[in-house]
């Protein structure tokens, strides 16, 4: 039955469409390993119920074999969703305490849209606390554990849904990406992770941290299931007024023949910057090794300069805490979540214990900043400043698009560190997502795809290409990971 | 919000000009307009007929700001604005976005408001234009600005006594134009009448309607001689802007006699207790971090939308102002009050389509009618007055039924209970009584346009009972003729006794003959 | 609602003293930023937060090298205006929403008292 869980997802729809494979067995699979494994990678927060699930798969069979009813791109596939996004009537918890208790009344739009497509909600995964950290350490419920060594972080925010992904406890997840919280634990987890083009996903129901740099994005162990995942989730919502129509171009067509993976042609611009002080020595070896494999694919690597690099990263916090400070100001405790007695006292003062109560240290900390950068007589000096560095960015990627067709480097500077290494200090922690924050700056698309070990630990590279420009970067990332052949999987101390 | 101009703000007078006497009062108004004629809130497609269903029935996951939920713009909220703008005279931004106004407060579902300003990266919809309050006075408009309205909160006795605070979010998403003044306004009368001209203007553009409780809410800040400034919340009706300024200007002089300072605060209005109270919040301690809202794109407004717009305007009161003199020849001045209510402009139109007499109407209307809504602090539609009552008793007194005097009486009762003017006059037996008072009138007027008769009349019998039957003729026939007879003797009888001579051969005593035929011509 | 601040700098008793690149937030400031944020903060916290906030902001006064003269900033990443909805009401089950309500009293969302 484990053999099951290693078909790739597009194979796995053809066949249970097909009736050769059932959707229930699949699910029972999966449960299986679920039930063997979450201890160790604790990867969700909460599971459907097993009969409710089971349930579902066999309702995809039943409509197989009567030939009838509408079974989906994704018939009876079990999708592991990040616990921020909304799904109705199943508890979503944002890895925090202050929202104890709730159960959203609707569905997130691209839930609707992958159930619609005959998905099946598995469960919500962990997370740090309201997207914030890079390492899935900051969630109320405990950490989520990397797959590839359990001693060591995910990676973060989206580190559960990556996690189930490795440890093929999923073939699906649902991450999202602010700052890098998809890409960061793709990379970390050696799976895919996709960052859209901003306005490409509905970001309805997608409980906000920092509402102009954020996207919902589509993780899977393969970049063609990525793909699906990815076509079957963008269009643009009448409910999110910054979502819009996705031109033909963010779609990839994956050949099946050998011979189409000829990159002839491609120019690949490599940021020096990405190669800096900051990028440990075997990440910059190992993606250094996947640029040449790329190059012998056809492409043309050559450097380039992103001079405002460096800007980037406290530009990116200004403009995410400064956001979040407002996002997070709804939970008081009144219309749902973690709510003390009243004993008297004023709302004010409930308004701050709950408050107290139910956010963790990182959350607060990135409230009382956002806090004082929109203060009155800061607004210039941070908020402001930091919208105008964004400017310049996208203005430099912009140049750099002229001469070459897509961007690459590592993901990460850094292999996946110890649980507790940085927990400590918050700027240390923030300065792993220096790569990964340019794209959600400039809202250009950006992909992680592992490249790679190194002592024993996965290592990504990522593409960043121009605006919709996605299935170019599917393109040369299914290329790039047929050529590179990673056939590595995680001990977990059995298979 | 009015910023502060520092002393003697306003258009550039000098502090301490004036009376030494009277301290120099210092007002502008923030008021906020429900767009009523809208059928859904202004960033979700919730219904906005919330008056009178049960609390926590109108709401939605995006009004009661569930996580995860994000705004969509109702595009009605722009013709609305636009439509204002232009009645104002106001300039609209070529573009325009929404700001987030971060505070907590228990009304706010989202504990921001998305709303507009005019700092920190945002574009409110429209600045500048004014407003005329007779008087020939303009109060200038700082900005027009969209936005929402907050929950409603609701409390056991008084807000600061209440154990616990009820919240219905029915109202919360509601769209708001907010329009800020200029400190132009010198009085709580000003402030009043300001708000009637304001109100009048949106009435008739069809944005909102003045019967809806709580459609129009204000909040005023008030400094006297150039000192710290205080915000008064929570007025919403014209009546308490009078009363609650007033209140304020009292309080505050009190404070100036005894030495002592004005503290810059907010103080609630208690419409019950009629004063203000202050809420305790430091005002040093409120910083409400506006930003561009991430989640709403900006809006352009083209020349395009405008011009549409301004060509299926309705007609404004001023215009309709000059329509009423120039049509049916009122005088400017009468005009103006009529179309101070949209209300009263209409009932003066249905009454003329009735076929009253427009001069007349129209000083009825403006004097007597408005005097006695006033006295019963009652609008005119929550009266039981309809135009058919004003034209049935305009009629009455055109026939000679009823006089000036006796009119006043029956529309009391008109207004109070609704009854028709006939129906009164026959219930309280007025005809008789009202015939000799009006007769009264008539007689004078045929007396003054008759001179000779009159002379005549002294001492001839003939004349008399011509003046008796120019007096039938004026009231074509609907007088008594033994009344017209009798009052017009009397009125002889006066003018004898006036005058120096009298004539011997004058007889006073009626003419006996009860068959005498009335249309004696 | 009370008045917006008074532009210009802050001065309040901590945060006045200058520190190798800007105002340093103080105890006080602390305080205030909590007391904005409406979360409650030990004596503890404030006291941590202080050090970290400063050690942050250090870090984020480095955007103060950047030459943004002319630049306009970039508040919406999509060139998108107008986006719009009809003015069509669509109405949501009201007991859904209610559901998560932690206190009601009689159909009202109960909140602590005013004063």
């Amino acid at each position: 039955m484990e053999s099951l869980l290693r078909i790739p997802v597009s194979e796995l729809c053809d066949a249970i469409r097909r009736g050769s494979i059932k959707a229930e067995d699949y699910m029972a699979s999966t449960l299986d390993r679920i039930r063997r494994l979450e201890d160790k990678v604790h990867a969700f927060i909460t599971l459907v119920e097993e009969p409710i699930l089971m349930e579902r798969a066999r309702e995809i069979d039943r409509r197989v074999k009567d030939g009838r009813g509408f079974v989906g791109s994704l018939p009876g596939i079990p999708i592991a969703i990040k616990d921020l996004i909304c799904t109705k009537g199943l508890r979503t918890t944002c890895g925090s305490r202050i929202l104890e208790g709730y159960i959203p009344s609707y569905n997130a739009t691209v839930i609707e849209r992958l159930q619609g497509q005959g998905a099946i909600v598995l469960g919500k995964t962990n997370m740090d606390e309201f997207a914030m950290g890079s390492s899935t350490e900051f969630s109320y419920f405990g950490p989520t554990r990397n797959p590839w060594d359990l001693s060591r972080v995910p990676g973060g925010s989206s580190g559960g849904s990556a996690a189930a992904l490795a440890a093929y406890e999923a073939p699906l997840a649902l991450g999202s990406d602010t700052g890098g919280s998809v890409r960061c634990p793709a990379s970390f987890c050696s799976v895919v992770g996709l960052k859209p083009t901003y306005g490409l996903v509905s970001r309805f129901g997608l409980i906000a941290y920092a509402n102009s740099l954020e996207q919902i994005g589509p993780m899977a162990r393969t970049v063609e299931d990525c793909a699906l995942l990815f076509s079957l989730m963008v269009g643009r919502d009448p409910l999110d007024s910054t979502s819009v129509e996705p031109p033909e171009t963010v779609f990839f067509q994956s050949q099946r023949t050998d011979d189409a993976m000829d990159l002839k042609g491609l120019k690949v611009g490599i940021p020096k910057e990405f190669f800096g002080e900051g990028t440990q020595e075997p990440v910059a070896e190992a993606v250094q090794r996947t640029l040449e494999k790329l190059e012998s694919l056809g492409a043309q690597c050559q450097e380039t300069t992103i001079p405002s690099i460096h800007y980037a990263l406290p530009a990116y916090y200004i403009i995410a805490m400064s956001e979040a400070s407002s996002n997070l100001a709804r939970y008081d405790g009144l219309r749902y979540g973690l709510r003390v007695p009243d004993r008297g006292y004023g709302w004010n003062a409930i308004f701050s214990e709950n408050r107290r109560l139910g956010f963790g240290p990182e959350v607060k900390r990135r409230i009382i900043l956002g806090t004082y950068a929109l203060s009155a007589g800061y607004f210039e000096k941070y908020y402001l400043k930091a919208q105008k560095i964004r400017t310049i960015l996208r203005m430099e990627f912009q140049r750099a698009f002229k001469h070459f067709h897509i961007l690459a480097g590592p993901s990460m500077p850094i292999l996946p560190f110890k649980i507790g290494e940085k927990v400590s200090n918050p700027l240390e922690m923030y300065m792993c997502d220096v790569h990964t924050v340019p794209a959600n700056l400039t809202g250009l698309p950006a992909l992680s795809l592992p490249c790679g070990f190194r002592n024993g630990l996965p290592v990504g590279i990522q593409f960043m290409a121009p605006a919709f420009q996605e299935g170019l970067i599917f393109k040369v990332a299914f290329a790039l990971e047929k050529a590179l052949d990673l056939r590595e999987e995680p001990s977990l101390g059995f298979r | 919000m009015v910023k502060d101009k520092g002393k003697g703000g306003g258009k550039g007078r000098k502090e301490g000009e004036g009376k030494e006497s009277e301290p120099k009062v210092i007002i502008g108004l923030e008021v906020h307009v429900q767009l009523t004629n809208l059928k859904t809130k202004l960033f979700c497609s919730c219904s906005t007929d919330y008056r009178g269903a049960e609390p926590n029935t109108h709401v939605c996951p995006i009004c009661m700001g569930e996580p995860g939920t994000l705004p969509v713009l109702n595009e009605g909220a722009i013709e609305d604005a636009i439509m204002v703008a232009l009645a104002l005279g106001s300039n609209i931004s070529k573009r325009t976005l929404f700001s987030r106004k971060n505070y907590f407060y228990p009304d706010m579902p989202k504990n921001f408001q998305i709303s507009q300003y005019d700092g920190a990266g945002g574009i409110p919809f429209a600045t500048g234009g004014s407003v005329s309050i007779g008087v020939g006075k303009e109060v200038r408009i700082r900005r027009i600005q969209i936005e929402e309205d907050p929950g409603r909160l609701v409390y056991e006795g008084t807000i600061d006594a209440s154990p616990f605070t009820l919240v219905d979010y029915n109202r919360a998403g509601l769209p708001l134009i907010e329009i800020v003044t200029e400190p132009d306004i010198e009085s709580p009368k000003e402030a009043r009448m300001f708000l009637q001209s304001l109100r009048s203007i949106l009435e008739h553009l069809g944005v909102f309607d003045e019967s809806l409780q709580g459609a129009m809410r204000c909040d005023a800040n008030i400094s006297i001689r150039g000192g710290k400034r205080v915000e008064i919340k929570n007025i919403s009706s014209f009546k308490d802007v009078e009363r609650a300024l007033s209140f304020e200007i009292t309080r505050q002089k009190g404070l100036l006699a005894r030495g002592l300072k004005v503290g810059m605060e907010t103080r609630h209005w208690d419409d019950l207790r009629r004063i203000t109270v202050s809420l305790r919040i430091k005002e040093e301690e409120q910083d409400y971090r506006y930003f561009p809202e991430p989640d709403l794109v900006p809006i352009t407004i083209s020349e395009d939308l405008i011009a549409k717009v301004k060509a299926r305007m309705p007609i404004l009161p001023s215009e309709r102002k000059k329509i009423f003199a120039d049509k049916y020849g009122i005088p400017l001045q009468t005009a103006e009050v009529l179309v101070s209510s949209k209300a009263m402009a209409d009932f003066f139109e249905e009454c003329i389509k009735l076929k009253a007499d427009p001069l007349t109407l129209a000083n009825w209307l403006t004097g007597d009618l408005k005097a006695l809504l006033n006295e019963m602090e009652i609008e005119i539609w929550e009266s039981k007055v309809t135009p058919a009552h004003m034209a049935e008793l305009l009629s009455l007194m055109k026939e000679g039924i009823l006089s000036g005097k006796m009119a006043k009486e029956v529309l009391k009762e008109v207004v109070a209970t609704g009854k028709m003017p006939r129906k009164i006059v026959e219930e309280r037996g007025l005809r008789t009584i009202a015939s000799m008072e009006s007769l009264k009138e008539v007689v004078e007027r045929v007396f003054s346009e008759n001179p000779e008769a009159v002379r005549d009349a002294l001492r001839q019998e003939k004349a008399v009972h011509f003046l008796i039957g120019q007096v039938m003729k004026a009231t074509k026939g609907s007088a008594d003729p033994l009344i017209a007879n009798e009052a017009v003797r009397k009125k002889l009888e006066e003018i004898a006794s006036l005058s120096s001579s009298s004539s011997p051969s004058l007889s006073l005593s009626p003419s006996p003959s009860p068959s005498s035929s009335p249309s004696r011509t | 609602m009370p008045k917006e601040r008074k532009k210009g700098r802050r001065e309040s008793k901590d945060s006045a003293k200058e520190g190798s690149s800007g105002p340093r937030i103080g105890r006080e400031e602390v305080k205030h930023l909590a007391w904005l944020a409406r979360i409650k903060l030990s004596n503890k916290e404030i006291d941590a937060f202080a050090q970290q906030l400063n050690q942050i902001l250090e870090y984020f006064r480095k955007i103060d090298e950047v030459d943004t003269e002319g630049i306009e900033p970039t508040y919406h990443v999509l060139d998108l205006t107008n986006v719009f909805r009809k003015d069509e009401p669509r109405p949501f089950p009201a007991e859904d929403v209610l559901r998560n309500v932690p206190e009601k009293r009689g159909g009202y969302v109960k909140a602590p008292r005013m004063g």
